[in-house]
């Protein structure tokens, strides 16, 4: 009888490592991947043509839901794309806060993604230690929308509201002392920039900490160094971008080559890999992050010495103020257009594209002139990098795919859409 | 940025001369049409000529043009009898036409040029066939493998010499394709767990489309050009 060579194997969907509902069908033989076929679309939702049906603003909130660990960058394309077409400016000041919290927002994803890459291939405490700094982030989003998560906060031409003077504190409970409680709010006693100064002062002893779990550790560098290794034509030719392409050695950030908001107004650097692999990504992650916490710490300081308006006055997209509609006719009446109707946008169409925490995230909206957009389309940066993920794991073992999985930072609500 | 994409528009209407047509924009963006017959030959060039080198493919959109500029609501006019909430649906029909209007479904592919740090994007019209048709790009951009399957998915868009070409991100087994604009928002059919046959089994919607915003188009005096100019000067 002949021996059988190869066969195939599920993967997913529910597997802790499959990051949300990748299905992976691999081709295998002994333990090395021949071929992976990854079938996606679990989390389909239509999101597009969803935001086909209803007024521009009311699918900000959608946007949210698409990579759900980058919640405000996702919002910022789409906003950007709108007043691309409306020629629109936005104040300064809106754009400083935009420009910080996509930064706040880099580093959460950076966060969750060290810590599920982590789990994945073996490193439980990381997890644990990147929750903690979430945890401070998560709160920074609600206090300045309300919502840890969906935050709903980048406007066309502007955000929602200034930043709160004061940071939500907690509260007295049973199973706190008055010491515990006095620690814990220690770095809340202020504005919100007060704790987010505090949060950078306290952030690059937390990256260490992380670094020092990992970088050296000969068992990270096993399960990383001179995995998935890709080289920068390839990366380009298979439509690559953010840390996936800046780890195979492309210097390419649109932050710096194609600036929008108040980026060329920031010092920053770009960190490159040099060998493409597992471990160039992490590291180039890892200094992203450092690199984020120093454009926040400049944003802050902007921010508190300039204040201003947040969103255009113009009040045929943004609202009036409540205290305007009291006695004033022409704003209740903008008031109820904006907010039955929506606002028409001229015809045309425009692709606005951001430096998301996973790679380039672009939005391509077409409008024939009417209150809804007519096509919206999301690129979203992990969709290319999952297509190329047989080619990444093609001759490599089985526990790597995990790996592979990991350094690709797959989120599927922006995958699926 | 507007001069360099000036000169880049100058090189393309030079090299391509009548096969590319360029769509204006409002935004500073350079948009080109052409035809599908010659996609391949420009992307080719596109990529490979050093005066344009567009390395990176970003996107590929599908796009339906069939219910382009129509609204729901009319708003040119007065009315004698008042506007209601209530919007008057057109039936859905599922394509079985023979031939689309030749500017129906298009293609809509985003370049990017690492090294000279320019953005174009080129719209490709599938034509009259049903199913509509046309060359895949897979070979020049590898990345194109899964936008062009997505593309088929929604859109039903064949694309010639495609390696791969299933379905993405669909159901398995799924009819009809999702993102045309014939294709109700509720969908064609819903999923349940029947108890008495132990199985998940499909059954028509049983939701009725409803219309919360309606559609309107407005002429909006505030972005004419001529106003425009008059104001700032």
């Amino acid at each position: 009888m002949a021996e059988i060579q190869s066969y195939t194997m599920n993967f997913g969907p529910q597997h802790p490592a499959a990051h949300g509902v990748l299905r992976l069908v691999l081709e295998i033989e002994g333990e090395v991947i021949q071929k992976a076929d990854p079938h996606i679309g679990l989390l389909h939702r239509a999101t597009e043509k969803l935001a086909e049906s209803k007024p521009y603003n009311q699918s900000i909130g959608y946007m949210d839901r698409l990579d759900y660990v980058s919640m405000m960058c996702n919002e910022h394309a789409y906003v950007m794309a709108i007043e691309k077409l409306l020629g629109v400016q936005v104040p300064e000041r809106a754009q400083y806060i935009r420009v910080m919290f996509d930064e706040i927002t880099r580093i959460l994803n950076h966060l969750m993604w060290l810590g599920a890459h982590g789990l994945d291939i073996g490193a439980m405490t990381v997890f644990l230690y990147c929750f903690r700094e979430r945890e401070d982030l998560m709160d920074c989003y609600e206090a300045v929308s309300g919502t840890r998560m969906h935050a709903t906060y980048y406007r066309p031409g502007g955000v929602f509201r200034d930043l709160p003077e004061t940071m939500p504190k907690y509260q007295e409970s049973k199973f706190r002392s008055k010491k515990e409680l006095d620690r814990m709010n220690a770095n809340r006693e202020g504005s919100m920039l007060d704790f987010i100064e505090s949060f950078t002062d306290r952030f690059p002893g937390c990256v260490d900490e992380y670094e020092t779990l990992l970088t050296d550790n000969r068992i990270w560098k096993q399960r990383t160094v001179n995995i998935a290794v890709v080289s920068p034509e390839r990366a380009i030719q298979l439509g690559f971008s953010g840390p996936m392409l800046r780890g195979s050695g492309v210097e390419w950030d649109l932050r710096k080559k194609q600036p929008y908001e108040v980026y060329d107004k920031v010092d920053f650097d770009i960190p490159v890999g040099v060998n493409g692999d597992c471990y160039d990504r992490y590291l180039v992650r890892i200094e992203e992050m450092r690199q984020s916490n120093s454009i926040i710490r400049q944003c802050v300081e902007w921010l508190r010495n300039n204040p201003g308006p947040v969103i255009v006055d113009d009040h045929k997209i943004t609202p009036p103020t409540r205290v305007e509609m009291k006695d004033d006719m022409e704003s209740l009446i903008h008031h109820f257009k904006l907010f039955t109707e929506g606002y028409c946008i001229p015809e045309g169409e425009a692709y606005a594209a951001i430096e998301h925490p996973k790679g380039e995230f672009g939005v391509y909206m077409i409008s024939d002139g009417a209150n809804k957009p007519y096509r919206v389309k999301i690129r979203a940066a992990g969709f290319a990098h999952l297509s190329a993920m047989s080619e990444m794991v093609e001759g490599h073992m089985l526990a790597d795919v995990v790996a592979v999985i990991g350094t690709q930072d797959i989120v599927f609500g922006e995958v699926d859409r | 940025m507007i001069e360099r994409y000036e000169t880049l528009a100058s090189q393309i209407d030079a090299r391509f001369a009548e096969q590319v047509r360029r769509v204006s924009s409002t935004c500073g963006e350079l948009t080109y049409e052409l035809d599908k017959d010659n996609l391949i030959e420009i992307a080719t060039a596109l990529r490979n000529e050093a005066d344009f080198g567009f390395e990176m493919l970003v996107d590929v959109c599908g796009v339906d043009y069939l219910s382009y500029g129509s609204d729901e609501w009319k708003t040119d006019d007065a009315t004698d009898s008042g506007f209601s909430r209530g919007v008057e649906r057109e039936p859905v029909i599922l394509d079985e036409a023979d031939e689309f209007d030749p500017r129906r479904f298009a293609v809509v592919y985003h370049l990017l040029s690492l090294h000279h740090n320019f953005r174009l994007r080129l719209r490709v019209f599938t034509g009259t066939s049903n199913p509509p048709i046309i060359k895949s790009v897979v070979d020049i951009w590898n990345g194109a493998n899964w936008f062009e399957r997505e593309v088929f998915d929604l859109f039903g868009v064949l694309f010639e010499g495609h390696p791969d070409l299933r379905r993405i991100l669909t159901d398995y087994g799924f009819i009809g394709h999702p993102f045309r604009k014939d294709f109700p928002l509720i969908g064609n059919v819903e999923v349940s767990y029947d108890a008495a046959e132990g199985r998940v089994v499909y059954k028509p919607v049983s939701i009725e489309p409803r219309t919360l915003v309606p559609r309107v188009i407005r002429d909006d005096n505030r972005y004419s050009a001529d106003l425009k100019d008059a104001k700032d000067g």
